[in-house]
């Protein structure tokens, strides 16, 4: 036997909230050789993690693997007994969470928890294990490797706790280690450093590795083959780089479709109107107490400026913490801007929501990145959508009923998903029923809040179609915020990049290809492409990176 | 143990102590509103107006009632609990005693009912769904559905009526060996027991299940690590500070609540003075008993609250 893992005909099934039973992993069969890095790739709830975690001999809460042997190293993972399980995890198997933020113990020190398997397995003296883990610390490049473990997880930032949590699985000295999305958690900018630090010790140790991704740009700069799978079934298989440039089945080629760079009609430029629809001056928000200038302890947001012409889209792109939300929330008054002055068709809003007329609201609507909480669960969607139209527009219940109709047809959804409630909708249905709530109120600007991110990328993508559709139909304006610059980039005329609550530069379309700030050249290089040797080839200036990678 | 904490352990002793000063004083005028006169009630039915006239003045009563509560309070501070009304005895020896016994039934029933209930709770939380879970479920739902009343009546009457092996009543000062002491407080602490544990299972339950649930755990789980070990080293402590807060909830009913207990048994505690104070309009004894709870319950909320903030990993540096 020359793999290291064999996967035959593996079926798991979950057991439903209601007690049925369905079958989610259906007959998967997967061979990882020594040393290689095999990546599952695929949308949620195609089965991925799952599939990675049945090879600690695993399944969460409510999934049992009913059929199918799971070799790794020779011992089948499915019939040993939870003990000899247990002797295996940690030591032979390893793996490292998504959210290192959450599977670290907030109660423990950091290196405690890096050794705990040594402890566990009895695998060295604990001075030993202190000093292995302050080894690893450094091949991961961490900062401070003799100390960083002596802190508490909440006292180091995200991208450190990820590298942190490689080590705490490398201590074992693992065969194999389980990557389940390791890096989705994070800014671009930070994801390079965890990538960077992952692919060097796996080399070095010539582990073999399952990395379990939606991101087929990250996977290919990791893994050797690459595996798409979706429902629970392998779709297809191969070298990363037959996949990237050969891809046979449909649903490949559907993923990398998202990646090309796409062409999109642009709504015929206007004649700039004599006022934006849209001008904010020197807007300055955030939270805390206000101190004794007026402005607030923290300002997430500081004297931002930039005006959006009728018909035009303006994207809003910076890393978590940047402001980018704060300013949506300050542009539509849920949160009152401390300073600056936000004009809407040439006329100045009151800085509180509380303070605009019903007309100032209902031209200007916002939408939230997760449907799952922007909607109520306890209503149907009918009412959900029917609330706007009574609220702006006074309707009858009849004239509601038609417009509910219009409405679900306009994003695309059938007219019977109306009796349903938001939990029987998939994620992309929940983020159109989302998005026709502010299309309900017949508003001229909708600020969009990282709409798309929630999503899997090809359901994203028809959304961002959704979106370019309706502009051309209903003459609309958008504020477009994400954190992912294909997404900006498919639908903004310009783009103002954030840093720290400022705007740090605003770019045309045909911009983007040469920024000048040096943040939003760091920014834009940091974005992975499809090409597997753009890792091992990037350069990125280490004085830029100390100055704006925290 | 930094600054922060020492700041936010010192902010909540000074609101125990603040709620203790506004609860006395409530105390104070809620008895001071007690229908019925002290004096009348002492002398009863046929004193003459001037008796009752010269009782008043001599127990102070015509003072303004404000006067009354900074004499009492200063009183109580220094430690004179004055006296009471209905006997003329020194409060401190009315209460000393049977705190004593009070505090004795509660040190008791911690004794057995604290480790008792994290057991079952803890376990059932482990074994979630299985036959057991739903067993010790059951169970203390049924115990908190039942009134301790019931409870305690019918021990007594399968124990005490039917069977004989236990005394109905409980006179703690014929206590001359330990098989007399068992067959004591055999009823009253399984009875209070009972009725201390269930919440606590519950409580208990549900803290460590959802810390069971965190990624942390599965973490653990995917080390390599046991059972035991992922409950005791990565849930359990991370459920501390719901944990002590349903503890200090339920055992601060032994001190201020026993009162059905007390009388079924017979139990010389002090909450059955309480109740017999009320009955004579002793408003001093009345007053030291209700501030004597009140500061029970303060100490072991505020016990909880500290090692809430203690085990909070955020706090620490």
């Amino acid at each position: 036997m020359t793999n290291l893992v064999e996967i035959r005909n593996l079926h798991v099934e979950a057991t439903t909230d209601a007690g049925r039973r369905i079958e989610i992993i259906k007959g998967v069969d997967l061979d990882i050789a020594k040393g290689e890095i095999v990546a599952l790739i695929g949308e949620s709830g195609s089965g991925k993690t799952t599939i990675a975690l049945s090879l600690m001999g695993y399944a969460r809460r409510g999934c049992e693997i009913t059929k199918g042997s799971l070799l790794v190293d020779g011992k089948d993972m499915a019939r040993l007994s939870e003990k000899q399980r247990q002797q295996v995890r940690g030591t032979e198997v390893a793996y490292v969470p998504q959210s290192a933020a959450a599977a670290f113990n907030p109660s423990a020190t950091i290196i405690d928890q890096v050794f705990e398997v040594t402890r566990i397995h009895k695998l060295m003296p604990p001075a030993q294990a202190r000093l292995r883990a302050i080894e690893l610390f450094r091949a991961l490049s961490l900062p401070d490797a003799e100390n960083i473990g002596n802190r508490y997880p909440h006292q180091v930032s995200g991208g450190q706790l990820q590298r942190l949590a490689a080590a705490m699985a490398l201590i074992g000295d693992p065969k194999l280690m389980i990557f389940d999305e390791p890096t989705t958690a994070l800014d671009v900018t930070t994801q390079i450093d965890v990538l960077k630090a992952f692919k060097s010790v796996m080399q070095q140790g010539g582990i073999a590795g399952v990395y379990v991704s939606h991101d087929l740009a990250v996977v290919a700069q990791i893994a050797d083959r690459i595996v798409v799978l979706k429902d629970g079934e392998v779709q297809e298989t191969g070298t990363t780089q037959d996949i990237l440039q050969a891809p046979k089945h449909p649903y490949t080629r559907e993923l990398l479709a998202a990646f090309e760079p796409r062409h999109f009609e642009f709504s015929g430029r206007k004649e700039a109107a004599a006022t934006p629809l849209l001008r904010i001056e020197d807007v300055t928000s955030g939270y805390g107490q206000i101190q004794a200038d007026g402005l607030p302890l923290i300002r997430a947001v500081r004297s931002v400026s930039f005006e959006l012409e009728k018909g035009r889209n303006l994207g809003i792109i910076g890393e978590s913490g940047c402001g980018k939300s704060t300013l949506a929330r300050t542009i539509s008054g849920m949160l009152p801007a401390s300073a600056g002055r936000v004009l809407f068709d040439g006329q100045e809003m009151p800085p509180a929501s509380k303070n605009r007329t019903r007309d100032q609201l209902q031209h200007m609507q916002i939408v939230f990145q997760s449907a799952d909480t922007a909607l109520n669960p306890a209503k149907p969607i009918e009412d959900i959508l029917g609330r706007p139209l009574t609220f702006y527009h006074g309707m009858s219940a009849q004239d509601r009923s038609k417009r509910v109709d219009e409405l679900l047809d306009m994003v695309h959804l059938p007219r019977n998903l109306r009796y349903r409630h938001p939990a029987e909708l998939s994620g992309g249905q929940k983020q159109r029923v989302n998005f026709a709530r502010a299309l309900a109120a017949e508003p001229k600007l909708i600020i969009c809040d990282e709409i798309t991110s929630a999503l899997d990328t090809v359901v994203a993508t028809a959304i961002i179609e959704l979106l370019k559709e309706l502009q051309r139909e209903l003459d609309l304006s958008y504020i477009f915020i994400s954190h992912d610059l294909s997404v900006v980039e498919a639908i903004c005329d310009e783009i103002v990049v954030m840093y720290h609550g400022e705007k740090v530069e605003q770019l045309t379309r045909e911009g983007i290809k040469a920024p000048k700030h040096p943040y939003s050249k760091l920014l834009f290089s940091s974005v992975p492409k499809l090409d597997p040797a753009w890792l091992d080839n990037l350069v990125l200036e280490p004085e830029l990176v100390r100055q704006y990678v925290g | 143990m930094n600054s922060e904490i020492g700041r936010l352990i010192l902010k909540r002793l000074g609101i125990a102590i603040i709620t203790l000063v506004i609860v006395s004083f409530a105390v104070f005028f809620t008895t001071n509103m007690l229908p019925g006169d002290t004096a009348t009630i002492l002398l009863g039915q046929a004193a003459t107006p001037e008796a009752v006239a010269g009782l008043r003045e001599a127990m102070h009563l015509n003072d303004p009632a404000i006067t009354r509560f900074f004499h009492w309070a200063f009183g109580f501070v220094t430690g004179d609990l004055g006296k009471s009304y209905a006997n003329n005895m020194e409060i401190s020896t009315l209460i000393g005693n049977r705190f004593l016994n009070t505090l004795e039934l509660a040190a008791i029933t911690t004794v057995i009912a604290v480790p008792f209930a994290l057991t079952l709770g803890i376990t059932s939380a482990v074994a979630r769904g299985s036959l057991y879970d739903r067993i010790v479920t059951v169970l203390t739902i049924g115990v908190i559905s039942v009134p301790e009343f019931v409870i305690a009546s019918t021990a007594v009457l399968i124990f005490a009526v039917y069977l004989r092996w236990l005394p109905a009543i409980s006179f703690v000062n014929e206590i001359h060996s330990v098989s007399d002491m068992l067959r004591m407080y055999a009823m009253p602490v399984v009875t209070l027991t009972f009725v201390v544990s269930a919440q606590i299972i519950r409580m208990t339950r549900a803290a460590v299940i959802e810390t069971l649930d965190t990624p942390y755990v599965e973490m653990a789980l995917l080390k390599g690590a046991s059972r035991s070990r992922m409950v005791l080293r990565h849930a359990l402590p991370n459920a501390l500070g719901p944990i002590v807060n349903a503890l200090a909830l339920s055992l601060s009913y032994l001190i201020g609540g026993v009162i059905i207990i007390e009388t079924i048994f017979n139990y010389p505690g002090i909450a059955k003075l309480m109740v017999d104070a009320v009955a004579t309009r002793d408003l001093p004894l009345i007053q030291t008993c209700a501030v004597i709870f009140c500061a029970g319950y303060l100490i072991l909320i505020t016990i909880a609250d500290i090692i809430a903030i203690i085990s909070n990993p955020r706090l620490r540096k």
